[in-house]
């Protein structure tokens, strides 16, 4: 009997094409996503070089990060420099024969969220683009990861990635969670017990219970933010709500090869005693709603805590919490929940979909925005926004006070005209809280969309369950 | 791509942990659609105040650090953002090699593409060469790929390890694609294989 492989391993193994005697492999590409940013220099690159796309019909390209989300967008992009980007990107589908999504096509939204709801996501493949949230589709049980622009044009010229194999990482979450507790609570909670480099140089593996028992929505927003945790790519194995989840897609096999599919695709979780270098658990009803209260992602506390004390930190580490400290405006010892704030954001690849929408709404419904808070709700993708007006949900925000707008990036990275103002505090779903992520001098607070929706009713960063 | 062998300069000390790639170059600077002319937005946010004036504390501003090749960090660097635009700059700028404790993985492999060493040493180590960094124009650092050392000022020689496979690509300046390209066949035969084994990866027809 062959020796017991984790998904990682399986996947790895189906992919390598050739293998040289230090180790360093040719990994073969089954999916690639471009968008508009990321993907201008490799197509001048391969024009520069005579090269063509070897496959163009497993590449697909979407324009997300600099689309505005305003109604402007439907005259075009007033931005030169991002019209040009966006134009750019159409024009090279177009040369190269790849599959675009026009910036007023239903279809189009954040790369991350199209990818899976067009099927394009299928477990046991491997997919790349030049953004690291690219880890999202990990939820499938694909191998899924960011790559720098050099690397796209080697996968348009090759289909395949010069790599060698990371280690594999379990993070296994146990038991349940409790009420309030969501698939972001998870992943921040898991970043801030491992740290943003916990993950390096490893592929984690998500498990246990309380991983199990979430959606499909909520296992993309787990690994969404494997990158934060230093891990260039997160897994979960597929399973019957995987495959529930793609069934009928459009780029989804159909008919006998969907039954093939399946058949092969059940068999790709990890085996019994299969090996993993790194092993960490925790347990899942010691998971509170949780925020971030500094500038990276591992600066997570939960919500009924307080602003740290540099002192709380030894090494390096206390240089950068007093930095962080005085870039967020905060002081030591003061309650999470006194904090208020002007902005409320809900979108992006991490926590724009429908089941965020809904959560959101739970909460909102019948309620107001605070005086004086500005409160937007980016839809992941025009299919998102679609259903959740269908749903009822865009009337509930709208009432409520919130900004219903167009599918993007939006104020997660700030290159479209969504930003912060200098000093401005905002309760964001996104992904990162870098100094500046989401505008110059703008203060990001981590967390879920139903506490999301908390903060956007009290102007404060509030504990969701006290709503409920 | 630009060889890497061996790089005498002056080294910048950078003491922040977890410098992400927004830090390295923010988003306004990625709306570009060509890799060149970046050095400028190099540190935007700590390099320069609202109005665009050069902030004259920063080390990047100061002489002799204006002409730095080395940077010198704490770990975790280039975590954050899959953007090349963050080696893109800092090569524009003129820096060759990034000294850390660590590295976050794309970054540290985008590097490789661009000419950049990233050299990984013991925290104790980064340490000295930063307190070296620091004391400017006479303090220069040796950063040599073959013997793959790093010599300080004071005559401290350091070690480190380097992936065989990627040292060899930068010290003869080796584009991948062009190295991908002689492995066609192999390509071929994969994908051959692959039609047979996972079909419906390939079209999206009904069996």
């Amino acid at each position: 009997m062959s020796e017991p492989r984790t998904l990682y391993d399986k996947i790895w193994d189906a992919h390598v094409v050739h293998e040289a005697e230090d180790g360093t492999c040719l990994i073969y590409i089954d999916r690639h996503l471009v968008h508009e940013v990321t993907s201008p220099q490799a197509f001048e690159g391969l024009r520069m070089a005579g090269r063509s796309v070897r496959r163009p019909e497993k590449t697909i390209a979407v324009p997300d990060h600099n689309v505005p989300t305003d109604e402007s967008r439907l005259r075009g992009i007033e931005n030169e420099e991002s019209r040009i980007q966006v134009e750019t990107l159409k024009k090279n589908a177009e040369e190269f024969g790849i599959e675009y999504y026009d910036v007023n096509d239903p279809r189009q939204g954040i790369v991350h969220i199209i990818g899976p709801e067009q099927g394009w996501t299928l477990p046991g493949s491997t997919i790349v683009c030049g953004d690291s949230h690219t880890a999202t589709h990990g939820a499938f049980g694909a191998l899924a990861h960011g790559i720098g622009t050099s690397e796209v044009e080697h996968v348009l010229a090759t289909q395949t990635l010069i790599q060698k194999k990371s280690k594999n990482m379990l993070v296994e979450v146990t038991g349940s969670v409790g009420p309030g507790v969501t698939a972001k609570d998870i992943t921040l909670a898991i970043i801030g017990e491992i740290g943003t480099a916990g993950g390096t140089g490893h592929v984690i593996e998500y498990a246990g219970e309380a991983i199990r028992a979430l959606s499909m929505e909520g296992r993309m927003t787990v690994c969404n933010m494997a990158i934060e945790g230093g891990a260039r790519a997160g897994l979960i194995a597929p399973d019957e709500k995987t495959f529930e989840y793609l069934r009928g897609r459009p780029h989804a096999p159909k008919g006998g090869m969907w039954e093939l599919a399946v058949e092969q695709w059940k068999r790709l979780g990890s085996d019994e005693g299969a090996r993993f270098d790194k092993v960490v658990r925790i347990a899942g009803e010691k998971i509170a709603p949780v925020v971030t209260w500094g500038t990276s992602p591992e600066d997570v506390v939960p919500i009924t805590g307080t602003v740290p004390h540099p002192e709380d930190f030894a090494g390096p580490k206390r240089e950068a919490v007093r930095r962080a400290l005085d870039y967020m405006g905060l002081e030591p010892g003061t309650p999470m929940q006194e904090i208020e704030i002007d902005t409320v954001f809900i979108g992006s690849c991490t926590n724009g979909r429908i089941e965020d929408l809904r959560a959101v709404a739970e909460i909102v419904r019948g309620r107001k925005v605070k005086e004086g808070v500005r409160a937007m709700v980016v839809p992941g993708s025009g299919l998102v926004r679609m259903q959740a007006e269908e749903e009822g949900i865009a009337d509930i925000l709208k009432e409520a006070g919130f900004e219903w707008r167009l599918p993007g990036c939006s104020m997660c990275l700030a290159m479209n005209p969504d930003q912060l103002a200098p000093g401005e505090r905002c309760a964001s779903t996104s992904n990162r809280n870098f100094e500046g992520r989401q505008g110059r001098g703008g203060r990001t607070h981590l967390l879920s969309p139903a506490m999301a929706a908390a903060a956007a009713l009290t102007g404060r960063l509030t504990d969701v369950r006290d709503l409920m | 791509m630009d060889k890497f062998i061996t790089l005498t300069g002056i080294a910048a000390p950078l003491p922040l942990v977890n410098v992400d790639t927004d830090m390295i170059i923010p988003k306004q600077f990625l709306k570009t659609i060509r890799r060149s002319g970046l050095g400028k937005a190099l540190f935007y946010e700590m390099r320069y105040d609202e109005n665009g004036h050069p902030n004259p504390d920063f080390i990047l501003n100061r002489e002799p650090w204006t002409r730095a090749e080395i940077l010198v960090a704490g770990e975790n660097f280039g975590c954050g953002s899959s953007r090349e635009h963050a080696p893109w700059a800092l090569k524009d700028f003129g820096i060759r090699c990034v000294i850390a404790p660590s590295f976050a993985d794309i970054f540290y492999n985008n590097c490789f593409k661009n000419g950049i060493l990233p050299v990984v040493l013991p925290e104790e180590a980064v340490e000295k060469l930063m307190a070296d960094a620091g004391k400017g124009g006479n303090a220069r650092i040796t950063v040599d790929l073959p013997n793959q050392t790093v010599s300080g000022p004071e005559g401290e020689v350091f070690r480190f390890e380097i992936d065989p496979f990627r040292k060899h690509c930068l010290l003869e300046g080796l584009d991948d694609i062009g190295l991908t390209l002689q492995k066609i066949h192999h390509i071929d035969t994969y994908e051959e294989r692959q039609k047979g084994a996972m079909p419906w990866l390939w079209g999206e027809s009904a069996a």
